[in-house]
């Protein structure tokens, strides 16, 4: 594992921010670290960079504990906490330079990097002047930098435009795909996340709600059957009454949980038998947005 | 060690663009020029002194400049000090700075030895322009008898010791701005704090010592004339250097530089 916890917690005053986190980032993945605003996950990543102290549990990253390898750790991590921290009075090229200084990287990487995140034309312009994209940009050829195994990004598509997320997600693919990087990655956003993501972790009120490979995310969505009627309210009611489990009633459908291909079909009787036209009958897998809803809203322990 | 370097080659590659790396330039240049610049157009006047001499002209000179930067110096550490902390208040770098491969004691110290060298750059080039305008003077006017005394050594002991009198107020400037991203708290604290240490040496309070912001007032008082050892009838100045208000400093310097080391460490990037 690149990154372990166990019961990792941490508390601002008498608030409890992050409750027993016991996450596993394996090599070589892009581990999704999914959660509303507020559930901790900056934090998560704080104590992750030794920027927190912590108080309860560990931290091993690479297999190593901050207490003893904190600048072999931090040597190889590159890191993108909240908004980009960017020097606004020098231009985005000196604040890659100040970087490559502090690391002793070769001045030649700062051009690579620029010309990565496409911010070659704006390399002379001040940082303060940049907009909130280009900010963010900057943001992630800081952290990419000096080549680290390990990036933690937090929130890193903020401010990008639809064309700057998917240029930042082919990168972050690209980079474990033919670099044998890993990625942790923190984000509101199941979809964005879905879409590169091999594994992920869901956070809420600190506490760690799923973690696992995103294919099983998808399999622990319940199935359902999702049948249009000529009047869904009168039909939820008939199959309420004839044992089966509804499990919501909209004005264009309503969901029942799927049992067999079987139970189905005897629905589908058991329906038109009682005089509803169905208009169509199918099984649906509830999307991984809404399961990520479903499992966000529940409420604190 | 390599860690501190590299910060501190940083804080220089940072800093070159800000007000509190310029000020430490431009102050004494505007000084010593307008000092320079008043002494000249005055010229005239002054030349009609009685008794005049080169010795009395160099300490008039010399007193003129180190007034008013002795008055302004407690200011320039308060805005250096925050300057070289601001930037990274402002930008939001504390948490990047403690997330790269150097330790937090490299990037502490090299932060406080830069605002040191700043204040050292300050004073070096305040001695360095007092000396070359007071010669340029005298070359102008030569009526004004300046090449006829030298006070190199005396005036690099008087700016030794204003620095070494900094030193205390620095360390307590340099946390309160490491502390603090909000201006108004170090600079509230250090104008009043200085004001009152002003009036304390002003007074010639007996504790005076003992308060760092009344040091470099107390530094410029330390400025004497005595008669030369080996040659008769011939005067120079002198400065005693290790008075008990420079040990209450330095003491002052090094305890709030090592506290602040541990407040660094213990701080948690929020």
């Amino acid at each position: 594992m690149v990154i372990e916890t166990n019961n990792l917690t941490f508390n601002f005053g008498n608030q409890t921010v992050v409750k027993s986190l016991s996450l596993q980032v394996p090599a070589g993945s892009i581990y999704g670290f999914l959660g509303p605003n507020g559930a901790g996950k900056t934090t998560t990543i704080k104590l992750l960079l030794n920027l927190l102290q912590t108080q309860q549990g560990d931290i091993k990253i690479f297999g190593m504990d901050f207490a003893h390898n904190r600048r072999d750790i931090l040597s190889q991590v590159g890191s993108l906490i909240e908004q980009p921290a960017i020097y606004g009075h020098l231009t985005g090229r000196e604040n890659l330079i100040n970087r490559a200084l502090l690391l002793q990287v070769p001045e030649g990487r700062v051009d690579e990097m620029l010309a990565l995140v496409k911010l070659t034309h704006a390399a002379a312009k001040k940082a303060s002047n940049y907009s909130l994209g280009m900010k963010q940009r900057l943001g992630i050829a800081l952290a990419l930098l000096s080549d680290p195994k390990l990036l933690m990004l937090d929130e890193p598509t903020n401010g990008l435009d639809p064309n700057g997320i998917i240029e930042i997600r082919e990168l972050l693919v690209r980079l474990v795909r033919d670099h044998g990087k890993t990625v942790f990655i923190s984000s509101h956003l199941l979809a964005e996340i879905e879409k590169m993501a091999t594994h992920v972790g869901i956070i809420n009120f600190g506490e760690m709600l799923f973690q696992g490979p995103i294919k099983d995310l998808q399999s622990i969505s319940q199935p359902m059957v999702q049948i249009e009627t000529d009047n869904n309210v009168d039909a939820a009611n008939l199959l309420t009454r004839s044992g089966y489990k509804v499990i919501d009633v909209k004005d264009e459908c309503l969901n029942v949980a799927f049992e067999s291909k079987q139970s189905t079909a005897k629905i589908n009787t058991l329906l038109n038998q009682n005089g509803y036209e169905v208009y169509s009958i199918h099984k649906v897998q509830k999307d991984l947005e809404n399961l990520f809803l479903d499992i966000t809203k529940a409420p604190a322990k | 060690m390599k860690g501190f370097l590299l910060s501190l080659r940083s804080e220089f590659f940072k800093s070159r663009k800000t007000l509190g790396f310029w000020a430490a330039i431009i102050m004494p240049f505007a000084i010593c020029v307008l000092v320079c610049w008043g002494m000249y157009s005055e010229s005239e006047r002054i030349i009609k002194t009685p008794a005049l001499n080169g010795m009395l002209m160099w300490r008039m000179y010399s007193g003129a400049i180190l007034n008013v930067m002795g008055f302004l110096l407690p200011f320039f550490i308060i805005l250096v000090a925050y300057s070289v902390n601001g930037i990274e208040h402002k930008a939001d770098t504390w948490k990047t700075l403690f997330s790269l491969p150097i330790s937090k004691w490299s990037v502490y110290a090299a932060k406080y030895f830069y605002t040191m060298l700043m204040i050292v750059m300050c004073l070096a080039l305040f001695l360095i322009l007092t000396i070359v305008t007071g010669n340029l003077l005298g070359m102008l006017k030569p009526q004004m008898k300046f090449t006829e005394f030298h006070m190199e050594g005396a005036l690099a002991m008087v700016y030794l010791k204003l620095f070494l009198s900094s030193l205390g107020i620095l360390s307590i400037q340099f946390l309160l701005s490491l502390v603090w991203s909000d201006f108004l708290k170090p600079m509230g604290i250090g104008f009043i704090a200085t004001i009152g240490g002003m009036i304390c040496s002003a007074m010639r309070l007996t504790y005076a010592y003992l308060i760092p912001y009344s040091h470099p007032m107390m530094a410029l008082e330390s400025l004497g004339l005595r008669r030369k050892k080996d040659v008769k009838m011939q005067m120079e100045f002198y400065v005693d250097l290790f008075t008990k208000e420079l040990y209450v400093g330095l003491v002052t310097a090094v305890v709030v530089f090592i506290a602040g080391y541990y407040i660094v460490q213990r701080k948690s990037v929020k």
